[in-house]
């Protein structure tokens, strides 16, 4: 288990790299692409003063290479700076704000994305070639292809608008809110045992999650179906046979070998999460970070719109991180 | 010189890209109905002033009034034919996505094969930083994008191109990577074919068809993106016909019932991704057969 | 032909036969068409007997050993057959009492031992689920007879914590064939156990199978390596074209070939002992989809006759041997 530890550390230290190229992504989009971004985020009727005072509030008139270290070295220390609205409340305390309501939609959509394509996906491969392996491709193919607000609002006019028995916005009813711990509503109800908040934010998790989870399942359909076919002609699960072990143990230990690509993919998707959770977000009224992004973008806040950003980029690099993590737990031959 | 490496080489290219017209080729199917769809709505786009019944920016019938003979998917809150917009609706989508393609292939496809050919240093940092683009949400370095540039067509052809690079980049690399060490290369550099000719000649043809595939795929993806930066207000204003848009002008009028303004434009563009995956899976299928079975 | 087997029955009826295969036929469904990988293939083996199978690559030797184990996948299938393990035939077994069979009665070594074993768990855990899938015992207990199963096979106990990738080829070899004998199965199946290993591990492979012998076990050795076979083993059979061309007592066979392919291939064997020029056999095994007409083997054969062109050869007993060949007739 040492080795593990060593393992980790390592991993741990790559992180560093990665989030120094990430943030010098960001800041080169932010700051050096053709136009000059308080402009365009301003428009042209705004009296050059009042551009003037923009740019200096957001930094941007000292030379490029200065604004640069500053840049990196206030992200290091935590300080994203100030919201340039609003009583000027600093950044990440208005992320923070924002943040769970992302992390709990994005949790959930995870979990169930996974759950149905592993279970579409194993249904496929143990009935290859059937009907049912072909619809399940099929499926694939098509949840792949759902443009999320279009399949989040033909759920809500199904289940919200016809049948009216699911909400079609926000996250939770008003005046329920749980008392606030962790700010994930569904964690915080189960905290304090308050079983309306549960109730309430659930049904509002419902259709979000569902939206964000089958639009991403596809990917794991065809990645859990050709990896489990693989795995089925691998000469250890005809050993497995030969020596009289069990049809449903030997199935448990091809999941277990199919799986591993799978959570690979788990970081990749993830990210597709968020950019989609972004969707999803405006589509269901979800106070997260990406309406977050989307208002301040439209409000012209400079330092609020890099903050989101840089957030995003380093919530990336962390989940890339806890996937190697993970991948190394399960799979022996990375960490010895 | 033209060896007959060279020949065979090119000839088996062309087998390999012309194998989805074999009968009995897997994946076939997949290709053939991606094919019909992607053409139907490329004709619709081409001739578009020629189908739609009406013009699709001024009013057409009464405002919100649902599907009917006059109006076969109904007119939105401001009395336009929403057929009409969907046939217009087809234009820009398709413009972007496929200028954006093109931009990005032409720059991920170069860098990648000369990074994956030379290896070394220079060919650590790109891929690291390409690796780090690709980890990062591809719609919300889009977003970013178009925010700093401002919402128009030609700036969201910027945004989707930026965001796609990495995804030829990988692929090409990882292509040259396995390809540089296989025996014909090896054939060709013994007998005394330079750098250039070797990438050019004998690389770059046979990681073509992985290259359509990854072109078709990833253009699904990019009309989700354009979609999506569409619906969000990046790319068009009023009262530009676009999917993404148009399904967003639809939004507020949902919770009253009126599902005719949502439904086509956002069926559309679902319809058109569809196509291209089919096209890429299908293809992948048949250039790779055995893999799928 | 009918009478040669009853000849062979009748042979060994009632003595310490362990395995008796009765006619049986193993075939590919293909899109080509049928491949008879397997074909109308009779054979006996006794009590502790180590019989050698040999045969060039495509023969259909693992086939006729996945038969037994009742392991063939589709587009394979057991045709016709009969396949008596210790008096009940296994091909009429439910598909649970053939598990039970699997791991407890007969066990099997593969060819590969790099790819055999499961890489996420294990060796312990891979032992002991095997014989817990068997007997009804503790984890604990399980565990130490891992232990006692690897020092068997000349591995240390404490193994039983490695993952196999942490092992070499030969190694794993051994923990698979400590898998194998979990169960103490008195019919040990090898398909070529040691030919992706190199030459002194494969001595040392084939020694723990004579020790797996001499505890009283049968064993059936699979292998393409004649002088191995003649080596090792007290009886040798050898198969070409899903046939069993010849049988019989390992030093006979050895000293006087009858059938023109186990001629070739000895006379291939590079080895000093047999003091022979190498000489290697013209062509390739057939087709097995478009077999030649007759016997099979005539087209490579230097004695055919037009008899072997048109019609099947017999399976002939000559002095304790069986041969299937028309210069006997
Ligand atoms: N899964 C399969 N599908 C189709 N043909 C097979 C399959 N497995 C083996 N065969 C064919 O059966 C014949 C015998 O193969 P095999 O039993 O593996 O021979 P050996 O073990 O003697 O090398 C060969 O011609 C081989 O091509
Ligand atoms: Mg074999």
């Amino acid at each position: 288990m040492a080795s593990l530890k060593a393992y980790i550390a390592t991993r741990a230290l790559l992180v560093i790299p990665t989030v120094i190229i990430l943030l010098t992504l960001v800041f080169f989009i932010l700051r050096i692409l053709p136009g000059d971004p308080i402009a365009s985020m301003v428009g042209q009727k705004v009296p050059p003063e009042v551009l003037e005072r923009l740019r200096e509030e957001a930094g941007l008139n000292k030379p490029i290479f200065v604004q640069y270290f500053e840049y990196l070295f206030n992200i290091l220390h935590g300080d994203f700076g100030r919201s340039m609205i609003w009583g000027k409340r600093p950044v990440i305390a208005e992320i923070m704000d924002r943040f769970p309501a992302t992390l709990e939609l994005t949790i959930f959509g995870f979990i169930l994305s996974v759950l149905i394509g592993v279970f579409t996906g194993s249904i496929a491969a143990f009935k290859r070639n059937s009907k049912l392996d072909a619809s399940m491709r099929i499926y694939s193919i098509i949840a792949y292809s759902l443009f999320i607000p279009w399949f989040g609002m033909v759920l809500q006019m199904i289940f919200g608008v016809y049948l009216k028995i699911l909400p079609i916005a926000g996250r939770i009813a008003p005046g329920v809110e749980p008392e606030r711990i962790t700010t994930l509503y569904v964690l915080d109800s189960i905290l304090t045992l308050n079983f309306d908040a549960l109730s309430s934010s659930l049904i509002h998790l419902f259709l979000p999650s569902l939206t964000l989870g089958i639009v991403l399942s596809g990917a794991y359909t065809r990645l859990v179906r050709n990896n489990l076919i693989d795995v089925l002609s691998q000469d250890y699960i005809t050993a497995y046979k030969a020596r009289g072990v069990k049809d449903r143990k030997i199935a448990l230990h091809a999941m277990k070998n199919a799986f591993i690509p799978v959570i690979t993919l788990m970081g990749l998707q993830f990210a597709i999460l968020l950019a989609g959770a972004v969707l999803t977000e405006t589509t269901f009224s979800w106070p997260g970070m990406g309406t977050f992004l989307l208002e301040r973008i439209q409000y012209r806040d400079y330092n609020s719109v890099q903050g989101a950003i840089v957030f995003y980029a380093l919530f990336v690099a962390l989940i890339s991180l806890v996937v190697d993590i993970i991948y190394a737990l399960i799979d022996p031959r990375v960490r010895y | 010189m033209k060896g007959i490496g060279d020949t065979m080489e090119v000839k088996n290219l062309a087998t390999r890209i012309f194998r989805p017209i074999i009968p009995e080729a897997e994946g076939r199917n997949m290709v053939i109905a991606g094919l019909i769809i992607v053409i139907v709505i490329l004709l619709m786009a081409i001739l578009a002033d020629l189908i739609a019944p009406y013009n699709p920016t001024k009013l057409a019938g009464r405002p919100l009034s649902p599907p009917s003979l006059e109006n076969p998917m109904g007119t939105d809150n401001l009395g336009r034919d929403i057929l009409s917009r969907v046939i217009h609706g087809s234009r820009i989508v398709l413009v972007v996505v496929f200028s954006a393609a093109i931009v990005s292939m032409s720059i991920g496809v170069p860098i990648g094969l000369i990074s994956g050919y030379f290896g070394g240093k220079l060919d650590r940092a790109i891929s690291m930083i390409m690796d780090s683009m690709y980890a990062f949400p591809s719609l919300i370095l889009a977003i970013a994008i178009a925010a700093v540039l401002g919402p128009s067509v030609v700036n969201a052809v910027v945004a989707i191109s930026v965001v796609y690079v990495p995804t030829y980049f990988r692929m090409v690399r990882g292509q040259t990577l396995s390809l540089k060490s296989r025996l014909f290369v090896e054939a060709a550099r013994a007998a005394g074919a330079g750098n250039t000719r070797i990438m050019s000649r004998y690389i770059f043809p046979n990681l073509v068809t992985t290259a359509i595939v990854v072109f078709s795929l990833s253009i699904a993806d990019a009309i989700l993106t354009e979609a999506g930066l569409s619906f969000l207000g990046f790319i068009v204003t009023a009262p530009t016909p676009d999917w993404g848009f148009d399904l967003s002008s639809g939004r507020p009028y949902l919770p009253s019932g009126y599902w005719w303004m949502i439904t086509f434009p956002g069926f559309m563009v679902m319809l058109l991704a569809l196509g291209f995956a089919l096209i890429g899976e299908g293809l992948s299928e048949v250039y790779a057969p055995g893999r799928e079975r | 032909m009918m009478v040669a087997i009853a000849e062979i029955a009748e042979r060994t009826e009632g003595n310490d036969n362990v395995l008796k295969i009765r006619n049986l036929s193993t075939h590919y469904f293909s899109r080509r068409g049928v491949l008879k990988a397997v074909d109308r293939v009779s054979m006996d083996l006794k009590k502790q007997e180590f019989v050698g199978i040999v045969g060039e690559s495509g023969c259909g030797k693992s086939t006729l050993a996945f038969s037994i184990m009742r392991l063939i996948q589709p587009p394979g299938k057991i045709v016709e057959g009969e396949i008596l393990f210790n008096g009940k035939d296994l091909l009429k077994l439910k598909d649970e009492e053939m598990r039970k069979v699997r791991g407890k009665e007969i066990g099997m070594v593969f060819q590969d031992p790099m790819t055999s074993l499961d890489p996420l768990e294990k060796i312990g855990d891979q032992i002991v689920e095997t014989i817990q899938m068997h007997e009804d015992i503790g984890k604990n207990e399980a565990l130490e007879k891992a232990m006692k199963l690897l020092e068997s096979v000349g591995l240390p106990g404490d193994r039983v914590n490695y993952y196999p990738h942490q092992l070499s080829g030969g190694q794993r070899q051994r923990v698979m064939i400590a898998l194998a004998i979990a169960l103490n199965p008195t019919l040990l199946i090898a398909d070529e156990p040691t030919t992706a290993l190199d030459v002194i591990v494969q001595e040392k492979i084939m020694e723990i199978l004579q020790n797996m012998k001499e505890e009283g076990r049968s064993i059936i050795l699979i292998t393409h390596d004649f002088s191995l076979a003649a080596e090792k083993s007290d009886r040798i059979v050898i198969m070409y074209a899903g046939w069993i061309v010849e049988m019989g007592d390992s030093s006979k066979l050895v000293k006087e070939p009858m059938h023109p392919y186990t001629e070739g291939l000895l006379e291939s064997v590079p080895d000093i002992w047999l003091q022979k020029k190498i000489k290697t056999m013209p062509g390739f095994p057939p087709d097995l989809i478009n077999p030649p007409s007759g016997c099979k083997f005539h087209p490579r054969c230097p004695h055919a006759m037009e008899v072997c062109k048109r019609e099947e050869p017999p399976l002939i007993g000559v002095n304790e041997r069986l041969v299937k060949c028309w210069l006997y007739k």
